[in-house]
């Protein structure tokens, strides 16, 4: 294998991330089990590229976006950042890495300072990043504003005076304003109406292409994620089900949960109605889960051998990776 | 034809504020006949909850004012109904299930006290048949071991096994119409479709109507028999779901409909509506969506356009499309 050149190598690479919380009861808070929150997550995101990481409520997508940042310690595993480990890197290490590696919310209600005009919300990234001059950093802001979309006169105006969609732009532009190379996007879309999220939508899209950012992209929206995204990865209870470049997920999905869940979203086409048989059941609770594979209580096809043992992946074809014995056995 | 089992007409409702009034819904008229399922659909603060609730007869007076329209429900006005006869009314044939299963079931009382009590309102009986009832509620809609799952609190049960029990309670009266506002939006897609499915099935056994509120135009194209899309407090169009969603004819739909991502527009930039919803305190003057309409003429600014016909009950308020058939709104 040649060695990579420097452009081609992976902005993130995830191996075998594990998150457990411990869930403490009783009166000594004793220690009575752990919420299996990301249980072995394996990652790769290529430069310039959208890696979506779908999933349903609670199988972990969040937190693995909140690891890769190193906004909680992970237990176990390794975070490559553009080919370094940064898994052991405390939080003055990390502080130099932070103007590469931002984040947008889902809420741009509860993730700006209600006190701070949007203005000063940008520029206080800005500051921590030694931009000492304040003329210097009021042009970067009115710069930023319209880079998103916004009147740059708007930048004395508090979040409360606009709209949802106008504040997730604040938190694009804010999350912008250092420059950065990695951008965690979690469910920037979810909590928008139909319009405005194509707006936003949009401008990731225009913006990635203009600055070279690469996007962990979070979301249980298949219908946003498969339009955005390069490459796939299908989360269920804290493991990865299947990863694949896009293209093959949708259109040669392998694991059971996968097919269940783009079989689940209802398609805008009133000529397209499935009598869709569902998934029975409901996502199981990550605490203390079974051991085996974490379909095994909703899989049509589950047998005695995905509840006795670990399920390892299978190559199903290029990048594209099944955790399941099943469908590769035919 | 036999006359429709709820007719809204011409329903306005307008919250008053120290300032200002904000007219939440502008003369809005709809229809749900015997065995349908009507789809409102609307994006936030269109006006599609106010106007459910307004139904109901439980939107708070004051703030909220209803100043014009009737609302029949089997060819009685609910507006101008005696609060004692609208509550024999209300959850018996006319019921609803709200989009939170996490806040609409009380924390404190059991699923079968609960249960209990909605069939209770209206059908008072005997102790034994009042527990075969509600057991065979529960199993109506899919809970199983459903006499253990009465002695089950809320916090115990998942989202989507609370959302059947909302379901079930609505169901208690056996009810001619629900009206079911965003029940799936908080459920994952997988509990999405066991939840349209289980009212599918109970739309085939008991004929019942259902009058379904969301935002999500891909529940809406599974489900819905006939549709109204909202914008700003109006009826923007209305038809079936082959004509909105195959032959869209106000901007604002085609707009919406062109917004929807998937993995098929991918590459595509996906189309743009500029600007945002207005405030309903502020809307512009005559067509409210004309500050956003690529094809907004002069006359939009002046009142309210009518609704254009299309047949077959397809109606679209916008002049512009109605003069011109073939013209590219969205370039």
């Amino acid at each position: 294998m040649s060695p990579q050149s420097a452009s081609s190598e992976p902005v993130l690479q995830v191996e075998g991330l594990v998150k457990h919380f411990p869930v403490q009861r009783g009166f000594f808070q004793r220690t009575v089990g752990h919420v299996k929150a990301v249980d072995g997550v394996d990652l790769l995101l290529e430069p310039g590229k959208t890696l979506g990481l779908v999933g349903e409520s609670g199988c972990g997508k969040s937190t693995v976006g909140r690891l890769v940042l190193k906004l909680l310690e992970p237990d176990r595993g390794r975070i490559l950042y553009r080919g370094g480990d940064i898994t052991g890197y405390d939080r003055s290490a990390m502080a130099a890495l932070r103007r590469e590696m931002q984040i947008i919310f889902q809420d741009p209600f509860g993730s700006l300072n209600p006190r701070m005009t949007v203005g000063q919300a940008i520029e206080e990234g800005l500051r921590a990043l030694g931009m000492k001059r304040r003329p210097a950093r009021t042009d970067r802001v009115r710069e930023l504003l319209r880079l998103v979309g916004i009147d740059p006169s708007a930048s004395d105006r508090y979040p409360h005076e606009f709209s949802g969609g106008q504040r997730q732009r604040v938190g694009v532009a804010r999350a912008l304003s250092v420059e950065p190379t990695l951008v965690v996007c979690d469910e920037p879309v979810s909590s928008l109406d139909v319009s405005i999220q194509a707006q936003i939508i949009n401008l990731l899209e225009d913006l990635q292409a203009r600055m070279a950012l690469s996007y962990l992209f979070i979301s249980h929206d298949l219908n946003v994620v498969g339009y955005i995204s390069d490459a796939v990865a299908v989360m269920y209870l804290g493991h990865i089900m299947e990863t694949a470049p896009a293209d093959a997920l949708f259109d040669d999905p392998r694991h059971p949960y996968t097919r269940a869940l783009l079989a689940a979203v209802p398609v805008p086409d009133p000529d397209q109605r499935a009598e869709r048989k569902p998934l029975g059941g409901d996502v199981p609770s990550p605490f203390n889960p079974p051991p085996g594979c974490k379909f095994q209580g909703r899989c049509p096809l589950v047998e005695d051998r995905c509840r006795e043992q670990e399920i390892a992946f299978y190559e199903a074809g290029p990048g594209h990776r099944v955790r399941c014995w099943k469908v590769m056995n035919g | 034809m036999s006359e429709p089992l709820l007719s809204v007409q011409d329903l306005h409702v307008h919250f008053r504020g120290r300032r200002n009034v904000a007219r939440a819904v502008e003369g809005v008229s709809y229809e749900v006949r015997e065995g349908e399922t009507v789809c409102i659909v609307g994006e936030s603060g269109c006006g599609k909850t106010v106007s459910a609730l307004s139904i109901l007869g439980i939107l708070p007076v004051p703030p909220a004012e209803i100043p014009e329209g009737r609302i029949l429900f089997q060819g009685k006005d609910l507006l101008r109904m005696d609060p004692e006869t609208l509550r024999g009314i209300r959850g018996n044939r006319l019921s609803m299930v709200f989009q939170e299963p996490m806040t609409s079931l009380n924390p404190v009382f059991k699923i079968g006290d609960q249960l209990r009590e909605a069939v209770l309102a209206h059908r008072p009986m005997e102790e034994k048949a009042l527990e075969e009832r509600c057991v065979s509620l529960l199993r109506d809609v899919g809970i199983s071991s459903s006499a253990e799952r009465l002695q089950d609190y809320p916090h115990q049960l998942s989202g989507g096994q609370r959302q059947r029990v909302m379901i079930a309670m609505a169901l208690a009266c056996d009810p001619a119409l629900v009206i079911a506002d965003e029940p799936t939006t908080a459920l994952d897609v997988t509990i999405q479709v066991q939840i349209l499915n289980l009212f599918r099935d109970l739309q085939r056994e008991k004929g019942l109507s259902l009058l379904y509120i969301t935002h999500d135009l891909g529940v809406v194209a599974q489900i819905a028999d006939r549709i109204y899309v909202m914008y700003a407090g109006i009826i923007a169009e209305q038809g079936t779901a082959r004509q909105i969603f195959h032959e869209p004819r106000h901007p604002y739909t085609m707009g919406l409909l062109a917004s929807l991502p998937s993995r098929m527009r991918r590459g595509a930039s996906l189309h743009n509506v500029p600007g945002a919803v207005p405030d309903p305190a502020q809307k512009p003057p005559g067509c409210p969506f004309h500050p956003r309409c690529p094809a907004a003429e002069a006359s939009c600014t002046r009142g309210l356009p009518g609704l254009c016909d299309w047949g077959e009950d397809h109606l679209a308020r916008c002049p512009v499309t109605c003069a011109d058939p073939d013209k590219e709104v969205w370039p």
